[in-house]
């Protein structure tokens, strides 16, 4: 069967998904929710088509998964923000429509990825230029201690997730060309090996400036996202195991610093510390967020069922829709979606979307291995990193494996920047992975899987 | 640059792992410790889902009744105490915005319903919409009613009692069941739902009015006292009803004089006369002589120096026993305590109303403790009885002679002692005794008025205590005996 039938035989589930998720919502709220929103997850399967289509035409060879996975995770997202407020899924899938457009432009416009590798100094300032536009005055308005967002008046957008894309690009640039002198030219002093500062300057210093960006915007969250990209290629770059440890251990120096300097990020520690006796601001939320999984248990309490506002007679006095006002559990659209998933579909929910993000990353990685050049495989690489850490660093912040700091699961959170983001994402993914297993005209294309390491 | 990216691969496996292992652990395996966690108020609004079940008293009265609100499908439930203030303690109160206390707290998982995993799948499968148990309480809602009439009476026509409280508890001595439990000042539990009212119910000069002041104050019990001390002192066979002591006063107690009620001199007597008179002197000189342990011994079994037993709140409930001079702990027989003061009911030793009923109702029951409770019976929402009230033996605490020795000696009391004033149902031999516990200096002459007793002497049905926080120059007999007469005198219609 050809990659793209796979793909479109892949995407049955997508649509069976909406469709069973749709109808359960529906069936348990009916009272509440209009008949219209119904068509709202076919407005949605309509997008895959048409995306699927696209990739038929204009990238054959492009690996079959990566795109019915996300689609699967944008499914389970549309499903769990209609059971959250039918009007949110209408706007989720609108912004779907908006990302599957500009997946298709990337993908039309930058024809050869490659190019990204000439203009990667343009590409990081960038980067960090969108960055410290939230700093700007009149562009920016603080969300919980953070400045997260750019204002351009009715739209607000959160240049981390377009910025996290950027340095990525000019990390696997810069090191593909000179990963080689970093991996050797490196001197050894009293057993530690010491890289060449020459090489290695520009690295930091493109680095440390937008680590120190994201401080001063007290992003957290994807502070954590960028620099553990930056190890993963560093790592993939050069195979060194030390360059992460020495990585590691300057980004916990660095967060002790912070943490004393920073209240907002001090708060972030003390709550994931003791959430219980935490006077910090956001500590409710993080309680609300474990007894929110309490409730969920091994099944779940049902897909509507689980306990998201307060009943009737009960509930507060609001001006803004809910869940901006009114929910139990705060933010449960984005940062603690992962949360109502729990509480709604059981450990084995939670569960079926980490497996997704863990089949998505496999994707990912394998087209880095079978990729045919340097910066490509560099490119698979980061972008995969990157977008799995994200994952890691949101939902390890809701099951308080680490602090929680405000960054969206990608694809399911509700949320523009974050799923345009992650489309362009997607589309240089599927760029690199259409390159990389173009048949060759000597060699068969059954011999390239054979390049998978043991 | 293949093998580290699979190493990577593997690294965020790892890392994957580890959010599914989190998150097991948050919802499957210290999911009861979450959901039991005070700062979770799901349980508590899930439960305002369910038609909480009804309870009445044991005529039939209507006490709490939920009504649904909101409407739609899912409706919301809210409690309705028709009977106001009169059962705000004991039966406590049920509201998403400050929680519960009293009966509906200790009674929850009835009330609500609760029921195992299974049944509740079945009737989601069989459409039948959950609904909680209704509760009978023991309590008679016309001894109820007067019981609160009769102590905020007495309150408000003693002097130096207004503005303090008072408390009566009256008991079924065979049973153990609570006929009525009065605590004054009380508060309408349909107010506490306001949570700014409920703030000002907890301020300090609001009176305290959530205090049940029957379960959860402990107060001097004076001589009402000495009837623990005169069972330990004949059942122990150290004393009987005639065994003669100085009634001399004062006489060096505990290394410090000690004097009866007014200065009244005695001369020889025996204990008969001695409790008929409530001598001081006498019972301070046989609690010695019994000693620490017998006295505690025998305070044990009459329920002191543990945990109450009621089926109440563990934490609306207050022992009774020697506390410490801070009031932090209970003092055991080992601590240096005035063995002599406490066997009058002075000293370190505190009572609750509710102990010291229990202490009439052993009395009245042949020595026999029955465990007090307050629920008669449980039926589920067909109106099945699911649980009915069966008498449980407390603790055997006294010889059935001993105790017929002591009813005779509390029947003398009444008859021509402290309480010689005092009557029930026209005419109906009882035994009591009364109590004066002495507030502060005694120059002052602040005291706490007590009337312990049970009728009728020789067929006991009923037992009481009856106590007001304060008076001015007054006894016991005067100001807590009507109470506890006209509690007695609504039980033996």
């Amino acid at each position: 069967m050809s990659a793209r039938n796979r793909e479109l035989l892949a995407l049955i589930p997508v649509a069976a998904l909406v469709t069973a998720g749709f109808t359960a919502v529906f069936i348990v709220d009916s009272n509440q929710i209009g008949n219209l929103s119904l068509i709202y997850g076919g407005y949605f399967l309509v997008v895959c088509l048409a995306v699927h289509l696209f990739i038929r035409a204009r990238l054959p060879y492009a690996d079959p998964y990566l795109f019915p996975l996300c689609a699967l995770l944008a499914a389970i997202g549309l499903v769990m923000l209609f059971r959250i407020n039918d009007s949110l899924a209408l706007k989720q899938a609108s912004i779907f429509v908006a990302g599957a457009v500009l997946l298709a432009a990337t993908i039309v416009f930058l024809r050869d990825y490659h190019a990204l590798e000439r203009y990667r100094y343009l590409i990081a300032t960038g980067g960090i230029l969108l960055l410290l536009a939230t700093r700007v005055p009149g562009l920016r308005a603080p969300v919980n201690g953070a400045y997260l967002n750019i204002n351009l008046g009715p739209l607000s957008f959160q240049p981390a997730e377009l910025s996290k894309i950027c340095i990525v690009i000019f990390l696997a640039s810069y090191l593909h060309e000179k990963r080689e002198l970093l991996a050797a030219a490196a001197r050894r002093v009293a057993g530690v090996t010491i890289p060449s500062l020459k090489h290695f300057g520009p690295l930091l210093v493109v680095w440390g400036a937008s680590m120190l960006m994201l401080f001063y915007i007290s992003d957290v969250g994807s502070s954590v996202m960028f620099f553990g990209a930056f190890l993963a290629l560093l790592y993939v770059a050069t195979a060194r195991f030390s360059y992460v440890v020495a990585g590691l251990v300057l980004f916990a120096l660095g967060a002790l610093l912070m943490q004393s300097l920073i209240p907002h990020i001090g708060d972030r520690i003390d709550i994931w510390t003791d959430p219980w006796h935490s006077k910090a601001v956001g500590a409710g939320q993080v309680q609300q967020s474990l007894f929110a999984q309490a409730d969920g248990g091994l099944f779940g309490q049902g897909l509507g069922e689980s306990l998201l506002k307060l009943p009737g007679p009960f509930a507060p006095h609001c001006t803004q829709p809910f869940p901006d006002c009114g929910s139990i559990l705060p933010a449960p659209h984005t940062d603690e979606i992962y949360a109502v998933i729990v509480s709604d579909l059981g450990v084995f929910g939670g569960a079926g979307v980490v497996a997704i993000f863990a089949l998505i990353a496999a994707r990912g990685f394998k087209t880095a291995v079978m990729a045919r050049d340097g910066f490509s495989k560099l490119l698979a690489a980061g972008l995969t990193a990157v977008f799995a850490l994200q994952a890691v660093v949101i939902i390890g912040g809701v099951v308080r494996f680490i602090p929680l700091t405000g960054v969206t699961l990608p694809f399911v959170s509700f949320g523009g920047s974050s799923v345009i983001a992650n489309m362009i994402l997607l589309a240089l993914l599927l760029m690199i992975s259409n390159d990389a297993r173009r048949p060759l005209p000597e060699r068969a294309p059954e011999l390239q899987l054979e390049a998978l390491p043991r | 640059m293949n093998a580290p990216i699979v190493r990577l691969y593997g690294l965020l496996i790892l890392l994957f792992a580890a959010l599914v292992g989190f998150t097991s652990y948050w919802a499957v395996f210290d999911s009861t410790s979450l959901k039991d966690n005070p700062q979770n108020r799901r349980p508590l609004i899930v439960e305002q889902t369910v038609k909480r079940g009804t309870i009445k008293t044991a005529d039939g009265v209507t006490i709490a009744q939920s009504f649904p609100e909101g409407g739609g499908k899912h409706p919301v439930y809210v409690r309705r105490y028709p009977q106001g203030s009169e059962y705000g303690n004991p039966i406590g109160y049920s509201f998403i915005q400050v929680g519960q206390s009293g009966v509906e707290r200790s009674e929850n998982p009835t009330l609500a319903g609760e029921r195992n995993e299974f049944t509740s799948i079945l009737d989601q499968l069989r459409g039948v919409p959950q609904e909680g148990n209704g509760i009978t309480l023991t309590i008679d809602s016309q001894a109820q009613r007067i019981a609160t009439q009769a102590l905020q009476q007495a309150i408000a026509s003693t002097p130096g009692a207004s503005g303090f409280g008072g408390a009566v508890v009256a008991m079924d001595p065979s049973t153990g069941a609570v006929k009525a439990m009065a605590s004054v000042p009380g508060f309408d539990p349909n107010a506490v739902k306001d949570p700014k009212a409920f703030k000002s119910l907890n301020r300090a000069s609001s009176g305290s009015p959530l205090l049940n002041r029957a379960t959860q104050s402990v107060y001097p019990p004076g001589s009402t006292m000495k009837v623990v001390t005169a069972a330990a002192a004949l059942d122990s066979g150290q004393f009987t009803p005639s065994s003669v002591l100085s009634g001399h006063s004062p006489q060096i107690i505990g290394g410090a004089p000690l004097s009866n009620a007014g200065g009244e001199e005695f001369g020889d007597i025996d204990m008969t006369t001695a409790l008929t008179n409530s001598v001081n002197v006498y019972f301070a000189q046989v609690g010695e002589k019994l000693g620490t342990d017998t006295m505690f011994k025998y305070m044990n079994r009459f329920g002191f120096d543990q945990d109450p037993q009621l089926d109440y709140p563990g934490s609306q409930m207050a022992p009774s026993g020697i506390y410490a001079p801070d009031g932090s702990k209970l003092l055991g027989p080992n601590d240096p305590i005035d063995i002599g003061r406490a066997a009058i009911g002075q000293g370190q030793l505190l009572a609750s109303p509710m102990q010291m009923a229990e202490v009439a109702a052993t009395v009245a029951n042949g020595g026999k403790l029955m465990r007090p409770t307050l629920v008669q019976q449980v039926t589920d929402p067909d109106g099945r009885v699911t649980r009915k009230l069966t008498p449980h033996e407390q603790s055997t605490v006294m010889s059935p002679q001993t105790a017929t020795e002591l009813t005779d000696m509390m029947t003398h009391v009444t008859q021509e002692g402290t309480a010689a004033g005092l009557t029930v149902s026209g005419g109906v031999t009882f035994a009591g005794k009364t109590g004066t516990a002495e507030i502060g200096d005694p120059a002052n002459g602040i005291n706490q008025p007590w009337f312990i007793a049970f009728a009728p002497a020789q067929d006991p049905q009923v037992a009481v205590a009856a106590t007001i926080e304060r008076c001015q120059g007054c006894f016991g007999a005067e100001v807590a005996g009507p109470v506890a007469t006209q509690v007695m005198d609504s039980l033996l219609k």
